[in-house]
């Protein structure tokens, strides 16, 4: 095979070769870091906050901006309280967002746009609704709604568990790149849109396109499915998914409402896996 | 990316609805704040028709040139010319410099009253109705609504827009409410953007309807009008703009007793709806429905292509 080799028939030393790119390691340039187990940095944030989950605190957010609530919020956690019960929310948008540290957070009503986003291992608890993009980018933790749940819910999740027992809206799951989400009621179009890592289960009827143009992970649906988007396709359920499924639902009360059973498994089909393919002219340069 | 607002309290009951759908407004200033409108139904009197128009646009009484007369001008030409159709114009108020309120008693052609008011320079009919008070300007809620005395209107519905301007410019012409010119009592409010715009024009503009902005958000005033026009109720209308209408869409229709909303087939844009026995309360977010209620409500967000239509 001729291609690409790290030193020259000719030995001249060429531009490139004072760059490092015939090197294996870089010359000090690359930007990519490597993740090693050991190290302290990689489980914790230098920024997250100690707290004591038996310590408590409530405040009523009726009158406040957004800004301050979140200030209060983290001020709480600074003085070491874990457990905090935001009352009257009143649909305010992005509260409770980028918590890093374990927290026991309620919020005693309804949430805007945004609500728990960016979120690394609180355990969120909301008694009203949530509005669009809620928990999006979590990366752990849990966020329980207990009503209705708006557009991009769950969008671009890493982590954790994101339950809402009412319905959802369009767009559910958009983007998942892991973890569970669970939803109680029925889900709007293009849910599982794009979807890449992790499970999401619908206990109501879903409406159509779902799983449109998914990489990976897997749906799972209880209710009766409007339309399969692009390679989405149905698979067998295994014991290992029928145990998953009952654990994770006795985990918050739920049910599915014609038993774990009759549920359907979706995944992707990889018919739309191109991206892995060299181009021609790549092709060319590795023969 | 416009906030839009629907109210409408059910079984005929009447309510301040001036100052809450300002309030609703008001807490979605933030999706839009380049302009504000209402559209806002009362109780029709006996015989009379509500007209408000304005005879220049904000910016230009700062900029034009001898504007101040010429304003004092076309209210005067507006006045001839009703009272060369036989319009008897039973009250007058003045909001702004530039924007006025007539009652007046007219029985005859209306569409032919209202061309030839607005073949005037700067006049434009903002809206025509019994029950109907279309009012918009530059501004946020609260600005607009006390310039023009909006608080403490009772009335059974209305619907509302806050402006963020991306398709056309920012002046009262291209400002939502549309009035469903020249259908007494039907205005519309969205937020979106429609990729047809164009094709739809041209062809309703071949059906001799007319189009005073270049904002895309009046294609659908137009397309309600020339369905009402063609004797399809309002319900069909909406249903079939879901299939005919292109991009990215949630739109309120208002009528002197229904209230309507629609959705695109993507469910692209937000609407957050309430629902109880005597009350509707539909908006782009959930803080403006709770500006209103501000106890725990249930409220949800309709599908994809959805239509629904309440009465007064």
């Amino acid at each position: 095979m001729g291609g690409i080799t790290n030193s020259t028939s000719t030995g001249a030393v060429t531009a490139s070769h004072n760059m490092g790119l015939h090197e294996e390691q870089l010359g000090g340039r690359t930007q990519q870091r490597f993740f090693s187990a050991s190290e302290e940095e990689n489980f914790t944030y230098p920024w997250a906050y100690e707290v004591d989950t038996n310590k408590s605190a409530e405040f009523d957010a009726a009158d406040m901006e957004i800004t301050d609530i979140n200030l209060k919020i983290r001020d709480l956690m600074k003085a070491g309280h874990g457990t905090i019960t935001v009352q009257n929310p009143r649909a305010k948008h992005s509260l409770g967002v980028g918590i890093l540290n374990k927290l026991n957070l309620n919020f005693e009503g309804s949430l805007g746009y945004f609500g728990g986003g960016c979120t690394d291992g609180a355990n969120i608890h909301i008694s009203g609704r949530v509005g669009w993009s809620c928990a999006e980018n979590m990366m752990s933790g849990t966020i329980v709604i207990e009503k209705n749940a708006g557009s991009l819910f769950g969008a671009a999740i890493r982590g954790g568990d994101l339950v809402c027992k009412g319905q959802a809206g369009a767009r559910v799951g958009i983007d998942q790149k892991g973890g569970t989400i669970i939803v109680g009621g029925s889900v709007g179009a293009f849910t599982g849109f794009m979807m890449q890592r992790g499970r999401m289960i619908i206990l109501g009827d879903a409406s159509d396109n779902l799983g449109d143009s998914m990489y990976d992970g897997t749906i799972y649906v209880a209710g009766k499915i409007a339309s399969l988007g692009v390679d989405c396709v149905e698979t067998e359920m295994t014991d290992l998914d029928r145990r998953y499924l009952k654990g994770k639902l006795d985990l918050y009360g739920m049910a599915a409402p014609n038993g774990i059973e009759n549920m359907i498994k979706l995944t992707s089909g990889k018919q739309l896996w191109n991206y892995d393919n060299l181009e021609a002219s790549e092709k060319k340069l590795v023969l | 990316m416009c906030g839009i607002a629907g109210l409408i309290w059910k079984g005929g009951a009447s309510s301040d609805i001036g100052s809450e759908m300002t309030k609703m407004l008001q807490a979605l200033k933030h999706r839009g704040p380049d302009s504000t409108g209402f559209a806002l139904y009362g109780k029709a009197e006996e015989g009379v028709q509500v007209l408000r128009f304005k005879v220049a646009e904000q910016e230009e009484m700062k900029t034009g040139f001898d504007i101040h007369r010429q304003v004092v001008e076309r209210r005067a030409a507006v006045d001839t010319r009703l009272k060369e159709l036989g319009a008897v114009v039973t009250q007058e108020e003045q909001a702004t410099e530039y924007a006025f309120r007539y009652h007046f008693k007219f029985d005859g052609d209306l569409k032919r009253l209202i061309d030839f008011l607005e073949d005037l320079e700067g006049v434009e009919i903002l809206s025509v109705g019994k029950a109907l008070e279309l009012i918009k300007d530059m501004g946020d809620a609260t600005v607009v609504s006390e310039q023009y005395g909006i608080p403490g209107f009772v009335g059974t519905h209305a619907i509302g827009h806050t402006r963020m301007a991306t398709e056309s410019d920012v002046d009262i012409r291209s400002a939502h409410p549309y009035w469903a010119y020249p259908f007494n009592d039907v205005s519309v409010v969205h937020n979106g953007q429609l990729t047809n715009y164009w094709t739809m024009r041209r062809d309703l503009e071949r059906r001799g309807h007319r189009f005073v902005s270049n904002c895309d958000s009046e294609l659908i005033a137009v397309y309600i009008a020339d369905a009402i026009d063609q004797g399809e109720d309002l319900e069909s209308a909406m249903r079939r703009s879901v299939d005919v209408i292109d991009g990215v869409f949630t739109y309120l229709v208002a009528t002197s007793d229904q209230l309507g909303m629609a959705k695109d087939a993507m469910s692209a844009k937000p609407m957050v709806l309430y629902e109880s026995d005597e009350f509707v309360g539909l908006a782009s977010e959930e803080v403006a429905i709770r500006s209103i209620f501000p106890h725990e409500i249930d409220t949800w967000d309709p599908y994809q292509s959805e239509v629904k239509v309440w009465a007064a």
